[in-house]
């Protein structure tokens, strides 16, 4: 498959304005109508190290990086060297006249005659965006954005170093070649899929956030935080993360539809909280952005290795649902999801993301929040007299009122209890119990969101993913397709509970089916086999902490005989 | 008007002559002496014999884990600050599992009535110490006595300034009840430290025990005088003041998060033209 997009790689130290430089040129990106896919690296330090922020784009929808570059800015000597290796033929690099370029093409940017040091990153900006055929008055309208908050004479500052930037680099002569223009297109938004999350969740109906910092989900918490005022939605930093779980079902519990955001270390601290979340029927919303472990691990990096750990945290036996967005449209939709599910079924949802997908900004089409319906927090019908808030059902769900808003009283407990809500230890109304319980797992099921197929039925090759790494693998299977092998991609969003009526016969139509994920023990795959039986040909797995790419994929089929004659 | 019977009377769990009998009946009191129908009062509670007090009346409660009442109960008066939320846990479940949670919730005086069972004995798993146990306090899990200096639950509200620090004493459930009424009545953090025997375990810190130490404050004592209420809150060993220790005026943290301002979370929706606002903020 030719491929028509390219890699713009911004590398540098922490503290340098790398963030800066990438985000502003993502957004003329996007506003000059191109799609993206933004790549973070970056480390546990706030100086120093080295980090990176890679942007592919192209006309078409792109779900996932390359490891290949074809624009390299470096913002210090470093980059240079560890990323030549990655240089595409006709790459050009970005990089102060007073390094040492390695004898690579591109432009040497005498950024000492341009403006002052502090405005190196936007001089960066000037040059590779000019070399990517934006003007200058396209990146001056996000430059006086950034920076129109601290006042007009840095607004000034930094629109001279730009204009100094776009002249010198229209003058150098160079330009990098692009592939076909953008279609015309409605204006898209630029949101990583954190941002996505946290809009879905206020849109979805969330009042009540309670967290405890933790890289990579942070961001998430500071999106709702930030608008938490004129939503009326209240946004706690708990003092840990013991607390939060409990902060968010005491609120959920009141009233106020409820949800933490952590990621695995964290989530850790809140499993008793899951478990009383299940116990008291109370609705709760995770949020888990997953980085690699076990313990501190890589804190800034990315993987999928807390499916499992999801899947069973928690003492005792309930029902649960787990949701896996692969892109910001999804955690958008799926934010949303996990909002009506944990409503509906009363007990905790859980939406599993990583880090490459909460750091990875994309080009999207705005959301119809407008248009979209929010979840009401309890029953508000009539109910049987006296009130009992754990009657036993059909489906395990009982009416649920909510404390004070009417006279009836509303009573719960993590104990054992009665229908009426108070601790027993009455073994057949524990059996009974038990029962009401583990019934929502089978309503659950009726909501389950079928996984996406994606190619030509009984295909030779067929690349199972979950989650975040499912652009990657549909675009291997094109990648194959085009060089021969019948290739079929299925992506599930949501990993429990399954139901097998949805997959079983696309994977037994396959000639051989590959799990791809990142984990190094192949944890979806294993979760399949219980449940079906299905015994796969074979895996791809990542765990060194970087995002799957195609061109992994590819290399991984090659390596194991599955594809072969792939050169990716 | 609200009566005590609209409260209440229930079978309970608990061992004869234990002080927790005394403290529901101040309890219930207190409600019904404040006005209060019990429609209107959330009870939360973590686990301990103390914890399953709510469960011995009327009223809205959640009983949740142990030590992780004070976050639960948090959440619920965020989400509904018309609530009147009251915590009743014992020393093990606020000081001790729950520690972390009882600075935090001081700190941000949040508006919560407290009410600790304080026994200075784990109950519930039989005779264990608990934060409060005096140095040298011995027991099977400690036969040679405890090493650690007892925490005083009073002296740290004085100290991170609670709203409302005070002291009771089962033995006293006029009194009690009287502390109760005016903690329910005290806007922010509200701290009832009470003292009762635990007839099962502890055979050191008996009703005699306290009777014979526990002195009532003056009436010419004055709670606002926060160096004065830190040296009485000190105060512990052959003399053990109990009243109303403590009285500040921070503002209760509800009211001073913006989005409360409005009203409480439960029941309301999503302004979907202020979110498409922020979407569209992000071309």
């Amino acid at each position: 498959m030719t491929d028509t997009t390219r890699t713009v790689l911004i590398g540098g130290e922490a503290g340098q304005g790398l963030v800066t430089v990438g985000e502003l040129l993502s957004r003329c990106l996007v506003r000059a109508g191109w799609r993206i896919c933004v790549t973070q690296g970056y480390q546990s330090r706030v100086r120093g190290g080295h980090n990176t922020w890679a942007i592919r784009f192209g006309a078409g929808e792109i779900g996932a990086p390359v490891e290949s570059v074809d624009l390299l800015v470096a913002l210090d000597q470093e980059t240079i060297a560890l990323h030549r290796a990655a240089l595409t033929p006709h790459a050009l690099l970005i990089a102060d006249e007073k390094f040492d370029a390695l004898g690579l093409p591109g432009l040497r940017v005498p950024y000492a005659q341009l403006a002052a040091a502090r405005h190196a990153n936007v001089v960066a900006l000037g040059v590779a965006g000019t070399l990517l055929g934006l003007t200058e008055e396209e990146m001056a309208g996000a430059v006086e954005e950034l920076f129109g908050k601290k006042g007009t004479d840095t607004v000034a500052e930094n629109r001279r170093a730009l204009a100094e930037a776009c002249r010198w680099s229209v003058a150098a002569g160079a330009s990098l070649p692009l592939p076909g223009a953008p279609p015309p297109s409605l204006p898209r938004i630029m949101l990583n899929g954190n941002e996505a999350l946290a809009l879905g969740a206020l849109s979805g109906g969330l009042r009540f956030l309670s967290f405890y910092p933790m890289t990579p989900s942070t961001s998430i918490a500071l999106t709702v935080a930030a608008h938490a005022a004129a939503l009326g939605v209240v946004a706690e930093q708990a003092e840990d993360e013991i607390a939060a779980v409990n902060m968010a079902i005491g609120a959920s519990f009141a009233g106020a539809p409820a949800m933490v955001t952590t990621s695995g270390g964290g989530f850790a601290l809140m499993t008793e909280g899951v478990s009383l979340a299940a116990m008291t029927e109370t609705p709760l919303v995770v949020m888990l952005a997953q980085r690699p472990g076990p313990a501190t691990g890589l804190p800034t990096r990315t993987g999928q290795e807390d499916l499992e750990f999801v899947l069973h945290a928690g003492h005792g036996e309930f029902a649960r649902a787990i949701l896996a967005p692969g892109s910001p449209e999804e955690c958008f939709l799926i934010a949303r999801k996990a909002f009506f599910l944990a409503e509906l079924f009363q007990g905790p949802v859980f939406v599993l993301t990583d880090q490459f997908l909460a750091d990875s900004y994309r080009a999207v089409d705005p959301f119809e929040v407008r248009e979209l319906p929010a979840v009401q927090a309890g029953y508000s019908g009539d109910v049987a007299v006296p009130y009992r808030r754990y009657a036993i059902t059909d489906d395990g769900v009982s009416p649920r009122l909510l404390p004070g808003q009417t006279h009836h009283l509303v009573i719960a407990d993590s104990d054992e209890h009665t229908e009426d809500g108070h601790l027993t230890e009455d073994l057949e109304v524990r059996n009974r119990m038990v029962d009401k319980r583990l019934a929502k797992v089978e309503g659950l099921r009726w909501e389950t969101l079928p996984p996406r197929f994606d190619g030509p039925g009984g295909a030779d090759v067929l690349l199972v993913s979950w989650g975040t790494t499912g652009a990657a693998a549909a675009e291997a299977a094109a990648m194959l397709r085009e060089r021969g092998t019948t290739a079929a991609a299925l992506h599930f969003t949501q990993v429990w509970p399954l139901d097998p009526g949805q997959f079983l016969g696309a994977l037994r139509a396959a000639r051989r089916v590959v799990f791809v994920e990142g984990n190094a023990t192949g944890q979806f795959e294993r979760l399949v086999r219980r449940e079906t039986g299905f015994e796969a040909a074979g895996h791809v797995r990542r765990f060194d902490g970087l995002p799957i790419t195609p061109g992994y994929i590819l290399r991984a089929l090659a390596a194991a005989g599955i594809a072969q004659g792939v050169n990716a | 008007m609200t009566t005590v019977a609209e409260y209440g009377t229930f079978e309970t769990a608990w061992c004869p002559g234990c002080g927790n009998h005394a403290i529901l009946g101040a309890m219930k009191e207190a409600l019904a002496a404040s006005g209060l129908a019990p429609h209107q009062v959330l009870f939360v509670s973590g686990i301990g014999q103390a914890a399953k007090a709510p469960h011995y009346l009327n009223a809205n409660l959640f009983n949740g884990l142990h030590g992780r009442a004070l976050p639960a109960a948090t959440g619920a008066k965020l989400a509904n600050p018309a609530l009147k939320v009251i915590v009743e846990s014992g020393d093990g479940c606020t000081y001790g599992e729950g520690g972390n949670h009882f600075l935090a919730a001081v700190r941000r005086n949040i508006g919560l009535t407290v009410i600790v069972h304080d026994n200075q004995v784990y109950g519930l798993t039989k005779g264990q110490a608990s934060p409060t146990s005096d140095a040298g306090f011995v027991s099977k899990a400690q036969p040679e006595g405890v090493h650690a200096e007892p925490f005083n639950p009073v002296e740290t509200a004085v100290a991170l300034k609670a709203n409302f620090v005070a002291r009771g004493f089962s033995g006293m459930p006029e009194h009690l009840a009287g502390l109760i009424r005016q903690a329910l009545a005290a806007p922010g953090f509200a701290l009832i430290d009470v003292l009762q025997p635990c007839v099962s375990f502890n055979k050191v810190n008996t009703f005699a025990w306290y009777r014979q130490r526990v002195r009532e404050l003056p009436a010419a004592y004055v709670p606002t005088d926060w160096a004065a209420a830190l040296a009485t809150a000190v105060r512990w060993g052959e003399e053990i003041p109990i009243g109303v220790i403590y009285r500040g005026s921070r503002p209760a943290y509800e009211e001073r998060v913006p989005a409360l301002a409005a009203g409480p979370l439960v029941g309301r929706t999503v302004d979907r033209g202020r979110l498409a606002e922020i979407v569209g903020h992000l071309r």
